[in-house]
């Protein structure tokens, strides 16, 4: 076997098993089942292609995500999702330290249905949506997430924890909205 | 430890990224604060029900079988790939092999084939570009934020080239520009990144000229940019590019 079959299997053991995740990930990014196909095929084509500058005993799983995400933000619908966000990231830091006040979760979930919950993390701009569905979704921690986003744990606290308000906060608005209606 | 310190590390603690000293006395702290042990208890429903949600979306088998056959060429059927991808991929492995097979290989010849391996796939993309402009004054502004660095463009006027676009390339996990220029029905690359360490020793000579599977190159090095022009044009048609692109560069 050659060298180079040797490493593509090895890619393959180790890429393979995440498609499930990677493809999920990229769907919540694109909100588009053929971008995120596109967004999955190219990620793993460039990944296969970089996989010999991948450092054994790194965190595979945090550079592939990685790849993905530089991807989807070089493409048309990145950039357009990054540019509308601008604003909210430059007091990120500070909103981070608010005190909340809404309904508790126990009250608030047990109202919201699975399908507002999906809507609401739709409505959440792409970056603390990112955040929350690593976190949450793929059990990343702070500094895998770190790695993978390339910003420092601080902000992934941060980012994290506004991101999760701001969830609480839409999904308190479209529970009292069902309650009017 | 404050009531406020304690809520403060609620998060943290329901993500597991406390220490495991931590983790123990807000364990002891939760069995006596029922404050704390309320909001932690929310913090965790709404985490168990963003990973149930959040897990919605799956890929469909075929196209999980079509990226898997992707990544395996050599021994799984083609029916998913494109006819213009299928080529672009025997030209890739064909370039592989011959590497694998010459007794120069070096870390500068598996740069080179990274680079023809991008050369060759993106022209079989549907979208080989992701700016398209033949004006230098549209595409280069493109790259503004998305490369770390900014480079000079020739003025194509007086000479056989067609600038056809530009988009992203990544070499060693560095982002740089793909330029791609049209002479006589022929393509050409030019690739700019910055020079790192390992770029520098790997074409150590001033210019380094070279072909392959008749890829012709041409790399030189200045104001800390590594510059790659290849592409199947004949070796004059290359060097006049590379000419006028350093020329751009000097001025």
């Amino acid at each position: 076997m050659s060298t180079g079959q040797t490493s593509a299997d090895q890619f393959e053991q180790l890429a393979m098993p995440l498609f499930d995740s990677l493809y999920n990930f990229a769907h919540w990014l694109t909100c588009n089942r053929e971008e995120a196909e596109e967004l999955v095929q190219e990620t793993y084509l460039k990944a296969l292609k970089g996989f010999s500058g991948f450092q054994q005993g790194t965190n595979f799983r945090a550079w592939i995500f990685r790849i993905l995400r530089n991807t989807f933000l070089t493409s048309r619908s990145g950039l357009k999702a990054m540019q509308t966000v601008s604003f909210d990231v430059a007091d990120e830091e500070t909103a981070a330290a608010a005190v909340n006040e809404e309904t508790p979760e126990s009250i608030l979930l047990g109202r919201a249905s699975q399908e507002a919950i999906q809507a609401a993390l739709e409505q959440l701009p792409v970056i603390f949506r990112e955040v929350v569905l690593l976190c949450d979704v793929e059990d990343m921690s702070y500094d895998e997430i770190s790695q993978t986003i390339g910003i420092p744990v601080g902000t992934v606290m941060s980012r994290l924890h506004r991101a999760r308000r701001s969830l609480r906060q839409l999904l308190q608005e479209k529970v009292h909205g069902a309650a009017n209606d | 430890m404050t009531e406020d310190t304690w809520r403060s590390k609620v998060e943290r603690y329901i993500d597991a990224e406390l220490s495991p000293q931590e983790m123990r006395a807000m364990s002891e702290h939760l069995r006596d604060c029922a404050s704390c042990a309320s909001d932690a208890l929310q913090q965790l429903q709404l985490k168990r029900a963003i990973k149930i949600v959040g897990q919605c979306y799956a890929p469909a088998p075929e196209f999980r079988r079509g990226t898997h056959d992707q990544m395996r060429p050599q021994t799984r059927s083609t029916w998913f790939w494109k006819p213009a991808f299928a080529l672009a991929t025997v030209v890739v492995i064909l370039a592989a092999v011959w590497f694998t097979y010459s007794s120069k290989r070096g870390r500068s010849q598996q740069l080179l084939t990274e680079l023809v391996d991008i050369h060759v796939a993106d022209l079989a993309a549907s979208t080989p570009v992701e700016v398209a402009s033949s004006d230098r004054h549209t595409v280069k502004p493109w790259f503004q934020g998305k490369v770390p660095f900014t480079f000079d463009l020739p003025e194509l006027a007086n000479s056989p080239f067609i600038l056809v676009g530009g988009r992203l390339a990544y070499l060693n996990h560095e982002p740089g520009t793909q330029l791609i220029y049209n002479i006589r029905s022929h393509h050409i690359s030019v690739f700019i990144f910055r020079d790192t360490p390992e770029l520098a020793s790997s074409f150590a000579s001033k210019d380094a000229r070279t072909d392959v599977l008749k890829f012709y190159f041409e790399s030189w090095s200045a104001h800390g940019l590594r510059y790659f022009v290849l592409g199947d044009a004949n070796p004059t048609d290359i060097q006049q590019l590379a000419g006028l692109l350093k020329q751009a560069g000097n001025s």
